[in-house]
């Protein structure tokens, strides 16, 4: 535990200084913009390496294609872009959720009974060790050639770090405060919501984060089998193409979709988990 | 006339004992064997009084608490709270609970965490219930309402621990080392203001520590128990003058009083 200082007693520590003051905004101002500008510049003068190598070394197109011409097909085609990226955000974000939801559900089985957890667990953890290339198929297999099977495989991808997460997050409840809660003659429905779900959000957040990522991926690899459309789609599309710059841009968009999907989930946890200490620190 | 006099006195619960214990036994079995935490403790705690409890480590302190507060059953041996059985003393929301690290809810601000006993309990009504904003004010931690546990200091936490200990108007409250981990002046401030909050409500308050000077400032009666297997080794009565200030500490009764105590458990 951290050891604070009354902060009762500190109010009385602090001494108006406003040179002092300004000096340490200033600081903290420019350790901010530093921490947003030097992943920028990393990755403009990644950008400049890559486009001078591919110029200097004449290194063929279908190879490798210079970042110039990857922007040129971003924006001549974004339109082909965007048509193929809404099918493949639907399948991330439809399997985000009943992904997760169902990991949810089945963790609070697992704590209400311990018996669900002992006869299912192992199963789960079987599943979890087929790679994703080999459950596509028996997806398409199973639920045909629409957004069904691509839907299932981000689902089942995203389902696993949450349902061991969730598990962990309603179980380890401090024993004081289940002390507390008999002590104040609680029901199990109110230590449930009351103590372990709230208990349990910082874990979730950091399994939807890694969802997040995961989903998009799900649904791409889920879109190389037997799709005409999507992300993955167009990947295969523009491989067996040789139209490397098509393939580059493509995936320089579902990238950025994957990233502002993690963005929104970061954005909600802080949100959410303002009590906690590490987000404040 | 005489039933809404006798309705008065500000100490309702002098009538009926606190608690009762009669050759209480507890006994823990693990791999290794069966530990006997406690003993065939006797003990009456008079309503309205302060007990401290005193003892070296594994000398069963907080294991007789949490029996009075029907956190453990006991082995053997007969306990009746507030004149019943413990289970309907906690179901009846009678006894308050102070741990060790103040086990506030994080992600509830100080406010939310002293209310959170009125919101629990299947929705039993709670005649003896405070409003939580006037225990904050008795506790000193007006204006910090919205604050978080992480943003509090210990002191601050255990402040808030007792507030939400109170709020749901317990006869009997059951401290556990609740200061054991502050800083010196920060533990004999909250000693001074903690007999304060009993002179002013009234409840019955037994107080485990391992500090002899805490123990003796606080007690009405000091109840020495002996390790393995934890046992009664004495009732020590603590015959200092109420109301007490930290001063009182420096007076020769006080420091023959502490080293008694000390004598005692050196034994213990």
């Amino acid at each position: 535990m951290v050891n604070q200082a009354e902060p009762l007693a500190m109010a009385g520590a602090f001494v108006e200084d406003a040179e002092a003051q300004a000096r340490f905004l200033a600081r903290k101002r420019y350790l901010a913009w530093r921490r947003r500008l030097l992943p920028v510049a990393a990755v403009l003068l990644f950008l400049l390496l890559w486009w001078q190598a591919v110029e200097r070394f004449d290194i063929k197109p279908f190879i490798a294609p210079s970042p110039v011409a990857v922007a040129h097909v971003l924006a001549e085609r974004f339109d082909i872009l965007m048509a193929n990226l809404v099918p493949t955000a639907i399948e991330a974000v439809l399997g985000f959720v009943l992904g997760n939801f169902a990991a949810m559900s089945l963790a609070t089985a697992f704590v209400w009974r311990k018996t669900m957890e002992e006869a299912l667990f192992p199963i789960a953890v079987m599943v979890n060790t087929i790679p994703v290339v080999a459950k596509a198929p028996i997806l398409v297999l199973l639920l045909g050639n629409g957004m069904e099977p691509k839907i299932a495989i981000a689902a089942i991808i995203c389902f696993f770090p949450t349902l061991v997460n969730m598990t962990r997050g309603l179980r380890d409840v401090r024993p004081e405060q289940l002390e507390l809660m008999r002590v104040l003659s609680a029901t199990s429905w109110e230590v449930f919501w009351r103590i372990r779900v709230p208990n349990a959000l910082p874990y979730l957040f950091s399994a939807l984060k890694i969802a997040a990522s995961t989903a998009v991926i799900g649904a791409i690899v889920g879109e190389w089998i037997g799709s005409t459309q999507g992300i993955g789609a167009l990947i295969i599309q523009s491989t067996y193409n040789f139209d490397s710059p098509l393939l580059y841009a493509t995936i320089v968009v579902g990238s950025t979709f994957s990233a502002l999907f993690f963005g929104v989930i970061s954005i909600a946890e802080r949100y959410m988990l303002r009590w906690n200490v590490t987000h404040n620190a | 006339m005489t039933a809404s006099l006798a309705r008065q006195p500000s100490r309702p619960t002098d009538s009926i004992d606190a608690v009762r214990c009669e050759r209480i036994t507890v006994r823990f079995t693990t791999e290794r064997g069966t530990v006997t935490a406690l003993e065939n403790i006797d003990l009456t705690i008079p309503g309205g009084s302060f007990l401290t409890l005193l003892g070296p480590s594994g000398c069963g302190k907080s294991t007789l608490l949490r029996v009075m507060a029907d956190l453990i059953e006991p082995t053997a041996g007969k306990i009746s709270v507030l004149g019943d059985v413990p289970a309907r003393a906690r179901r009846n929301r009678e006894i308050g609970f102070v741990f060790q690290d103040a086990a506030l809810l994080p992600w509830r601000n100080v406010l939310d965490n002293v209310t959170l006993p009125l919101q629990v309990g299947g929705g039993k009504a709670l005649p003896g219930a405070r409003s939580p904003s006037d225990l904050l004010s008795l506790v000193g931690l007006s204006g910090w309402e919205t604050a978080y546990p992480h943003e509090l200091s210990g002191g601050m936490r255990q402040r808030v621990a007792i507030a939400r200990a109170l709020v749901s108007g317990p006869r009997l409250l059951l401290m556990d080392e609740p200061f054991g981990a502050l800083d010196e002046i920060t533990r004999d401030r909250l000693n001074e203001e903690l007999l304060q909050v009993w002179e002013s409500t009234g409840t019955t308050i037994v107080f485990v520590t391992h500090s002899i000077y805490e123990a003796a400032f606080l007690g009405q009666k000091v109840l020495l128990l002996a390790a393995r297997p934890g046992r009664v080794r004495e009732l020590v009565p603590v015959p200092l003058p109420t109301p007490r200030r930290l001063p009182l500490r420096e007076t020769p009764e006080f420091v023959a009083l502490a080293g008694r105590l000390r004598r005692v458990l050196e034994t213990c």
